[in-house]
Order: structure tokens, then C-alpha cells, then sequence
């Protein structure tokens, strides 16, 4: 009896994990589907050289940054797939939301600055809280994006 | 296609940017080996499982960002940079970015 005490609420937290966390996680990618579309026309590259004709203003730095936490049930799936190996698809999708929205918010802000181009673009991310060994259901992603937002105009080349 | 971590590639001029290009995935290795890898910490040296673990993933997320490059139309990936990061414990994220270019040899 007291067994069930202990796995019922776990078994609970679980499937509530499961199903909020698929229903956050799609509506998160749906957004970012329909934002980056917004964003079809603004080139990102990591290349540094200023291409030819490149406008003196606006020019500086865009920055993206944005933290995503994996939910429970993936988490938990994520270290089952751990005993045995192999790809960890759980995280990956987290990978995938936490870089495309610190893209997404630093093309935003490119955008705001009138820019139309953003080069030389580089990602870093840290972890808070998801290594440690007390917080081992937490897993969680900073993602941070920045690079120069330009302005070309349309008719200057490459 | 060419892949180079340099922002031009010599003997050619690029004559189109496709844009940012990138591929990730996050591996783990079995618990065998996480507990080699434990045993190994006492004396020290190479942990092979984990250097297997990182080839195994850089190659994944090569190929994923060259498939990206080649559904732009692409033939070449100039200035690419690799990062990783620890997730969890025991899987390893490799995440290789870059920009899709259209080179053409110069005459």
C-alpha cells in the first residue's frame, strides 16, 4: 500500500507533464512557424564581411535570448533513453525551440532597428539547473543569439 | 560540397548567400559505458566511449546541416562553427552551424 503511495503521484505527475507539455510544446512551434514566416525576406548569415553597398545606419548589435524548460514526462523518457544509448530526440526538440526563438527575437530586434540583414551571427548556451544531480528533473536551456544587424539595399549585390 | 570553417574559400568566388544553415543532435552512450567512464575517472586518461560518443554526434549534426545546405541549393557551407553543450549527464549536444553559399570556381 505504501508502495502506491509513493508511484501514484509520480504516475499522476507524469501524464499531466505529458499532455501539457505536448500541448505547450506545439503551440510553441506553431508560433514559430507562423513568426518566421514574418522573417522570410531578413538574411542571417554567420560570415563577417560587409557585403558591398551596405548601409552605414543602422548598424550594431542584435541579441536573442531566451530560456526553455524540458517538461517532466521528457525528461523522464530522456533518461530512460540514457541506460541504453543512442539519440536523445526528447532534448533535441528542446534544443530546437530554444534556438529558434532566440533567432526569432534577434531578428525582431534587427527588424525594430530598420536593419534588414544580420551577420555574423553566433549562438551560446548554458544550462541551469539540468546537470546538477539534485535538480535531475529539471532540464533546462539558455540559449542566447547575437550578431550585427545591417541594412542593404535592394538593388546592391551579394 | 565544399565545407570550410573560413568565410571564403580559395580558387572561388561566391556568387550567392543562401543563409544560416545548421544541424544538432544530443546522444547518449549506455549505461556500460557511463560506468566504464566512472572507473576510468580513478586512473585517468581517454574516456574512448565518450570520444566515440562526440565523433558519432559531430557527424550527425554535419550531415543534418549539409542537408539543409542542399535543399537551398547550395554547394557549399563557408564559416562553420561547432558548439556544444551538457544538457543532461552523459549526453552530449553538438550543434554545427554555418552559412549556405552558391561558389563558383574562378577562371
Amino acid at each position: 500500500m505504501a508502495f502506491w503511495f509513493q508511484v501514484i503521484p509520480v504516475l499522476v505527475v507524469l501524464v499531466l507533464a505529458l499532455f501539457v507539455g505536448t500541448f505547450v510544446e506545439r503551440r510553441h512551434f506553431r508560433s514559430l512557424a507562423t513568426r518566421e514566416a514574418q522573417f522570410r525576406d531578413m538574411l542571417v548569415t554567420d560570415t563577417g564581411r560587409l557585403p558591398v553597398g551596405c548601409a552605414a545606419v543602422p548598424f550594431g548589435l542584435v541579441i536573442g535570448e531566451v530560456v526553455v524548460a524540458s517538461d517532466y514526462f521528457k525528461t523522464f523518457v530522456a533518461n530512460l533513453k540514457k541506460l541504453v544509448g543512442g539519440e536523445l530526440r526528447t532534448f533535441e526538440t528542446l534544443m530546437e525551440r530554444a534556438r529558434r526563438e532566440a533567432l526569432l527575437r534577434l531578428m525582431e530586434r534587427a527588424r525594430a532597428m530598420g536593419a534588414n540583414r544580420v551577420l555574423n551571427v553566433r549562438f551560446a548556451s548554458s544550462n541551469i539547473g539540468g546537470t546538477s544531480r539534485r535538480r535531475k528533473n529539471a532540464a533546462m536551456v539558455e540559449m542566447y543569439a547575437y550578431g550585427t544587424a545591417i541594412y542593404v539595399p535592394e538593388q546592391a549585390t551579394s | 560540397m565544399i565545407v570550410v570553417n573560413t568565410e571564403a574559400i580559395p580558387g572561388y568566388r561566391v556568387t550567392e548567400v543562401k543563409g544560416l544553415v545548421q544541424g544538432n543532435t544530443i546522444r547518449a552512450k549506455h549505461l556500460g559505458r557511463d560506468v566504464a567512464a566512472g572507473l576510468k575517472n580513478l586512473v585517468g586518461g581517454e574516456l574512448v566511449g565518450y570520444t566515440e560518443l562526440l565523433v558519432e554526434a559531430r557527424r550527425q549534426a554535419l550531415e543534418r546541416m549539409l542537408a539543409q545546405a542542399e535543399q537551398l541549393g547550395a554547394n557549399a557551407v563557408v564559416n562553420v562553427r561547432f558548439t556544444t553543450s551538457a544538457i543532461t549527464q552523459g549526453a552530449a549536444e553538438l550543434y554545427s552551424y554555418g552559412t549556405a553559399v552558391v561558389a563558383q570556381e574562378e577562371a
